[in-house]
């Protein structure tokens, strides 16, 4: 905000990513229509609509949107990326901490119901902080137990919310 | 004074020492989570969803309305100490607060937003008590037309009016409607975009998609853009102001108050648009105007207070209609549904003791406020220090265990993982979060406005055509829309614009 920060988000003059976005939309607003063909039509008297009209209306509006969107890009429109406290916009994208991110938070819907909330919560907590840039696995990892414990205890034990106790089932 | 005595048996509701503990729960998370960065009230609360869900719902509307409020208060700490503002609401706020800071006289920028956002939210609730309840007597005699006109004119707020790019604000609705459509008809039972996956026969939970896009969204947004040296914080003592402070802060006070609480209790209100005017207002009544710019009180005084004033204003709408319009109340409103309450018109009708205790746990909360972060302050400070990969790894930890909880089924963390990387999209490009939870929480209700309208005129068109309310928001729906048009040919004729050196923000607290 008060902050200088460059022109249009760094990204040279024209954004054409957002091509990318536009497209989305229409793969979006082309299934919903597809998949409302697909509802047989039914109406009766104290329904008179049915379930159709609404996602035939949403199908067409998103295709309208995406095609005004990428006029909008075409005249040089740009949305602005959004800033934060601890958001640098003069760096490009990490993709390697995201990338890592994914991985870290698949292994946890991977193994979070054979091994359990605490061990697949943890893994989740330390490998994360391994993304981000922690170096210090012990403390990374001690933390990321102790919080997986923690939680585990407090909510699914003291609040009965499910969380799968996996592998650990007996033990804690 | 009906309401009066209303009030009274909800402060008899809420003072009991269990409901007090919740407040006050409430409120700590709250400014915990409004210091933090990267994490605030709306995904807190929905993160808290499938705990609140088996409390009862008198407590966890107090948890919620405590953490509401004091994500408030803990934003404009961080705008004020940390240049950067968590939340489009406290922009403003960081202009001359962290001026003042960087000064020296962070105490009073802190002091005179605590106490004005406590003034501000005290008048604000005291509003809810009075327009809330003709609010909603009057919404009881609305029909279905009415009511879908008024959710159109709320779509029109929340993505025309508040966002910087309509058809960016317009894309984000049509997504979240779409996502609101996932599953089986009410009506029909037939299955909607559900791609033949049992798991989305019941649709997408609301509580998936708000921590997807807020708290999964945003970990991987900052992730990809973490600032590798963490933010000065400007170290801070007790808060206190002097004679001259006092005076230069109250006006700007009431003037934010006055300004902030209309702007909320609208359906298409919001923050921004109230504490950009008093920001404008505050420089042009200055008495310092020279100050303004390097750390003038009146610039943090009454935008603080016009931001509280409008917090508690979006509370009339939700609770006399059923109609949010802030991210918070959208995910409060989905709890209610999860309690099994029907929100809308017929709420006061039905919970009045809910409701009330409710407004009275607000007074509570927010003198809660003041007592808290006045003493305080440089406690809240320290949360700032806080390791940046432990911080994120925490609120992906908190994400996933949260969504699992829903409906126990790892089909949803994968659905969390795709909303988690929509919302990074939506952080790229620029396009505004609220739309979209709006839209997810609000199309269901808007369909089965819409297809009530009809029923009545069997299927003709003309159904959708109400009385004078509909037709009062669809010309306020047009203006909404056709209002750059006129601003530009205002502009063309007076050759450029007063609020020139701020620009607005479009993204939400999160």
């Amino acid at each position: 905000m008060s902050q200088q920060h460059p022109e249009n988000t760094g990204h040279g003059t024209k954004d054409r990513a957002q091509y990318g976005l536009c497209a989305g939309l229409v793969l979006l607003g082309a299934y919903v229509l597809f998949d409302a063909s697909r509802i047989g039509a039914v109406s009766s008297s104290n329904d008179p609509v049915g379930p159709k009209p609404m996602p035939i209306l949403l199908g067409v509006l998103l295709l309208v949107v995406a095609v005004l969107y990428a006029m909008d890009v075409a005249r040089g429109g740009s949305g602005e990326a959004e800033e934060g406290e601890d958001v640098d916009l003069s760096t490009s994208v990490d993709w390697r901490t995201i990338g890592l991110l994914i991985a870290s938070f698949a292994l946890n819907a991977v193994l979070i119901e054979p091994l359990g909330w605490v061990i697949s919560g943890a893994l989740l907590f330390w490998g994360s902080a391994f993304a981000l840039g922690n170096r210090h696995h012990v403390r990374g990892l001690a933390a990321g137990v102790a919080l997986s414990l923690i939680t585990f205890y407090v909510f699914a034990i003291g609040l009965g919310v499910n969380l799968p106790a996996g592998i650990l089932q007996g033990i804690l | 004074m009906d309401n009066i005595t209303s009030l009274i048996g909800g402060f008899g509701d809420v003072l009991s020492p269990m409901n007090l503990l919740i407040a006050l729960l409430g409120v700590t998370v709250g400014t915990a989570v409004g210091v933090l960065p990267g994490i605030g009230p709306a995904m807190t609360v929905a993160l808290l969803l499938p705990i609140a869900q088996d409390l009862e719902p008198v407590q966890g509307l107090i948890l919620f309305a405590g953490i509401f409020y004091g994500g408030m208060y803990g934003g404009s700490t961080t705008s004020i100490l940390l240049n950067t503002p968590g939340e489009s609401s406290s922009v403003v706020t960081a202009i001359e607060g962290n001026k003042m800071a960087k000064a020296g006289r962070a105490a009073q920028a802190l002091a005179t937003s605590a106490i004005g956002s406590f003034i501000a939210g005290t008048i604000g609730t005291l509003g809810i008590v009075f327009l809330m309840p003709q609010v909603a007597k009057f919404a009881i005699s609305l029909g279905a037309p009415e009511y879908l006109a008024i959710i159109l004119l709320t779509f029109t707020g929340v993505t025309a009016v508040l966002g910087a790019s309509r058809i960016r604000g317009l894309a984000s609705l049509l997504v979240g409607l779409t996502i609101g459509l996932v599953g089986i008809d009410f009506v029909t039972g037939q299955q909607r975009l559900t791609g033949g996956l049992p798991q989305l026969a019941d649709g997408i939970d609301v509580v998936v998609v708000a921590v997807g896009i807020f708290a999964v969204g945003e970990a991987l947004w900052v992730a990809a853009h973490l600032r590798r040296k963490a933010g000065e914080v400007i170290p801070v003592g007790r808060p206190w102001m002097g004679r001259s402070d006092w005076s230069r802060s109250w006006k700007p006070w009431l003037r934010g108050t006055v300004l902030g609480f209309p702007f909320g209790a609208l359906p298409a209100g919001g923050a921004e648009i109230p504490t950009l005017l008093s920001y404008t207002a505050e420089k042009k009544l200055s008495k310092h105007p020279e100050e303004f710019g390097h750390g003038a009180i009146e610039g943090v005084a009454g935008p603080e207070a016009a931001n509280n004033a409008s917090a508690a204003g979006t509370l009339v709408p939700l609770l006399a209609m059923g109609l949010p319009t802030n991210a918070t109340a959208a995910i409060m409103l989905f709890a209610l549904q999860g309690w099994g309450i029907e929100p809308g018109p017929l709420l006061l009708t039905k919970e009045p003791a809910l409701v009330w205790a409710l407004v009275a746990s607000l007074f509570v909360g927010n003198t809660m406020l003041l007592l808290l972060n006045l003493p305080l302050a440089p406690a809240w400070a320290k949360l700032l220090q806080i390791p940046r990969p432990y911080l994120y790894a925490g609120i992906l930890f908190f994400a996933s265990m949260g969504a699992y909880a829903v409906n126990s089924q790892p089909f949803d963390l994968w659905l969390l993982l795709v909303l988690g990387l929509l919302g990074f999209a939506m952080r790229r490009f620029g396009l505004p979060v609220l739309p979209l939870i709006v839209g997810v929480i609000l199309g269901p209700l808007v369909e089965r406005q819409g297809r009530r309208s009809l029923q009545l005129t069997g299927g003709d068109i003309s159904g959708l055509v109400g009385g004078p309310v509909a037709w009062f928001c669809y010309v306020l729906i047009v203006l909404a829309l056709a209002w750059p048009l006129v601003a530009k040919l205002v502009k063309a004729r007076r050759g450029g614009s007063d609020l020139h050196d701020v620009e607005t923000k479009t993204e939400v607290s999160v």
